[in-house]
Formats: structure tokens, sequence, C-alpha cells
């Protein structure tokens, strides 16, 4: 859990030595705290706490892991978890690593779920959380558009970002059948061209 | 009435949705808590999801109250575990079949094409609980202008939530 010594050795070297060390207890610690900690998202603070402070995983292989999250189903920071705690310890370190990340935030809810039950009524209560969501809808608008101009390949999958809002928001289709729907059509539409570049893949 | 059951049939069923963040599985979510089982109404859930964002961890550890109004502490625990546990499973597998899987075409196509399939599942969910959350010209002001700040400036999330707690405080309070 030290920070590394200033050694000389470039970065995937001062990665392989930290990580031929570490255990199953020092994952679930480190993700335990950033569980704790992370307000606002998780992402940034695990790269803070595994490349900055720990130095468990370089950028590269940080910035990859990051994207398979997004394409799979699941939460970014859970997704990451498992990823990083199986590339860490096997699937013992994807345990630790989900579990620690997800036990401080689900004990507050619990908490706070408790609280809203006896409380929620009461005007004081009533009027924060007014406020609250409405900074909360607006948070999530922010984050859909930030996610759409950096992951959306073509002009033309704004076209599949209406298409499937309609589906499910005016036609109630359901996620899954829009998700199967549009998601073919999607994938079909940037279907595997040859190009020059790709010439060797198979 | 045990409700064990079915809190996990539909928190299992909702994971494998939430495609590209927890919201996308939100206007499945509404229909299967509020308007199939009750186990809570439409405010609530906007309420506790909001919240959540001031919590550190993942954004949507508000389905432990869900899970524990319906069912109890084992009711909580049991949607954690059929909430986050399909899709760690899937991560688990896929993470280690990714190397293999970087010389397969179609992986990039599927990388595409679910990317503006998620936006728009996302976009989806968030017009969901926007239609709870903006009620009027104050809820209006303060989601835009959340939304304004977010896109011109980098800040913490969590103090604009906080700062939505405050205004609304203010305008809201009975006198």
């Amino acid at each position: 859990m030290n920070d590394a010594p200033a050694t000389i050795g470039s970065e995937k070297e001062v990665v392989r030595a930290a990580r031929s060390k570490v255990t199953v207890f020092d994952i679930f610690l480190q993700f335990l705290i950033i569980g704790a900690t992370s307000f606002g998202g998780v992402v940034p603070y695990l790269r803070e706490g595994l490349i900055t402070k720990n130095h468990w995983v370089d950028d590269k292989e940080f910035v990859e892991l990051l994207s398979i999250s997004q394409s799979l189903p699941g939460l970014n920071a859970t997704n990451m978890a498992v990823l990083l705690g199986d590339r860490l310890k096997g699937w013992l370190g994807a345990v630790a690593g989900i579990v620690g990340v997800c036990l401080p935030g689900a004990a507050i809810m619990f908490a706070v779920g408790i609280f809203y039950r006896i409380h929620g009524d009461h005007a004081i209560v009533t009027a924060l959380l007014k406020g609250v969501a409405a900074a909360a809808a607006g948070l999530l608008l922010a984050t859909v558009i930030q996610l759409g101009k950096k992951s959306l390949a073509h002009r033309f999958d704004l076209v599949f970002v209406l298409v499937t809002v309609l589906a499910v928001n005016r036609l109630h289709l359901g996620v899954p059948k829009t998700l199967v729907f549009v998601g073919l059509a999607a994938i079909l539409f940037h279907y595997p061209r040859q190009t020059a570049k790709e010439g060797a893949t198979k | 009435m045990n409700q064990i059951p079915a809190l996990i049939r539909v928190f299992a069923y909702l994971s494998i949705l939430t495609v590209g963040g927890g919201m996308a599985a939100f206007p499945e979510m509404e229909e299967l808590t509020v308007k199939v089982h009750h186990w809570l109404e439409f405010h609530q859930l906007i309420h506790l999801y909001s919240v959540g964002q001031l919590a550190p961890g993942p954004n949507m550890m508000m389905i432990v109250a869900i899970g524990d109004w319906a069912g109890g502490i084992l009711g909580a625990v049991v949607v954690l575990i059929a909430f986050f546990g399909p899709t760690a499973l899937l991560a688990l597998i896929i993470g280690r079949l990714w190397a293999k899987l970087e010389k397969w075409p179609w992986r990039q196509s599927i990388q595409d094409g679910l990317a503006s399939v998620s936006v728009g599942l996302l976009l989806a969910g968030t017009l969901s609980m926007g239609k709870g959350a903006v009620t009027g010209w104050t809820t209006g002001g303060i989601a835009l202008s959340v939304l304004l700040i977010m896109l011109w400036r980098k800040i913490n999330p969590a103090l604009l939530v906080l700062g939505g707690a405050i205004v609304g405080g203010i305008v809201f309070m009975p006198k």
C-alpha cells in the first residue's frame, strides 16, 4: 500500500513490481477506500487510487478496461472493479474489488432509506429533495451529452439515439426489445469494413 | 407476503439492462418497482435515486433502500447480489476473452453500435426521471443551471447536487 519508491525504471516495471506484491486484502482495502470517498463519480478516484497512488495499472491498460466496461451491461464503477481486481489477483481479486467498492455506498443508502421512510414526508425534507432531484436530472443530462460527444463514432449515430429514445419513451417498446432491435441495426450499420489499415485482420 | 423471489427476479433482470449506465434501466425499473410490485411510489424512486448522487460509490445504490423496504435487511442483501452479480460475472468472462476478441472484426462494430443505443437508453432514462423531477420553473431552473455548469466547468457533481438541495430548501420551504 506504500507509494512506490522513486525508481528510475519504466512505468511498466514499476507496475510489474507493485503488482507482484498485491494481496487480495490490499485490493479489498483500496476499493473500500475508493467506495467510501468517491463523491461525484467513481472513475476519477479509481484512476487516482490505482494508477497514481499504487501503480497497480498503467494509463493504457486503465483506458482499455474502461472501454470494455462501457460496452458491457453493468455500471462503469462495478465493471471496472471486477476487471481491475481480476487483472491483479484473479477472480478473488475481482470479488474483493466489487464488494469493497459497493459496501460503503450500500451501507449509507441503507441508512438513508430508513431515514427517508420515516421522515420523507416532512416539509423540510420534501423541499430539499425537490432541489436534489432537479439537480440530479440536470446532472444526468450533462453526463449523457458528454458520453455522446465522446463515444458516438458517426454523425448518423444520432438517429439511433433518437430512435432508441422514441422506442422506450413514446412507443413503450420496453428496454430489452429496443436494445435488441435498435442495437442490431446499429451494429449492422457499423459492420466491419475492409479498410487498408485493417488489411491484416482476417 | 414474501417479496424475496420477486426482488431477485426484478433486479437480476434490471441488471442486464444497464447498458451504458444504471440509468438505462430506469424506465423498466419504474415500471416494475412502482407500477407492477408497488414497492414504492414514483416520487420516492426519484428521491432515492437523487439522494444517491450525494453518496460515494457506484450510483445505483438506492436499490438497497428498495430491497429493505420490500423485504427487510435480507431484501437489501438479495437486491445487491441480484443487481450486481450477473453483470459482474459477465464482466469477468468478457474481460478474460477480450484479448482474443481483439482480432475479431465485429468487436469494433458491436462497440460502436452499442455506443449509440446506450446513449439513447441513458437519454430515455434521463427523460423519464426528469419528468418526475422537473415540475415547474424553479426545478427547471435548477436542472438547467446544473446542466450548463457541468458542460462549462469541471466541477464535482456532488457539490452541484448539494447546491440544488440548498436552493430547493430555500424556495420550497413552507413559510
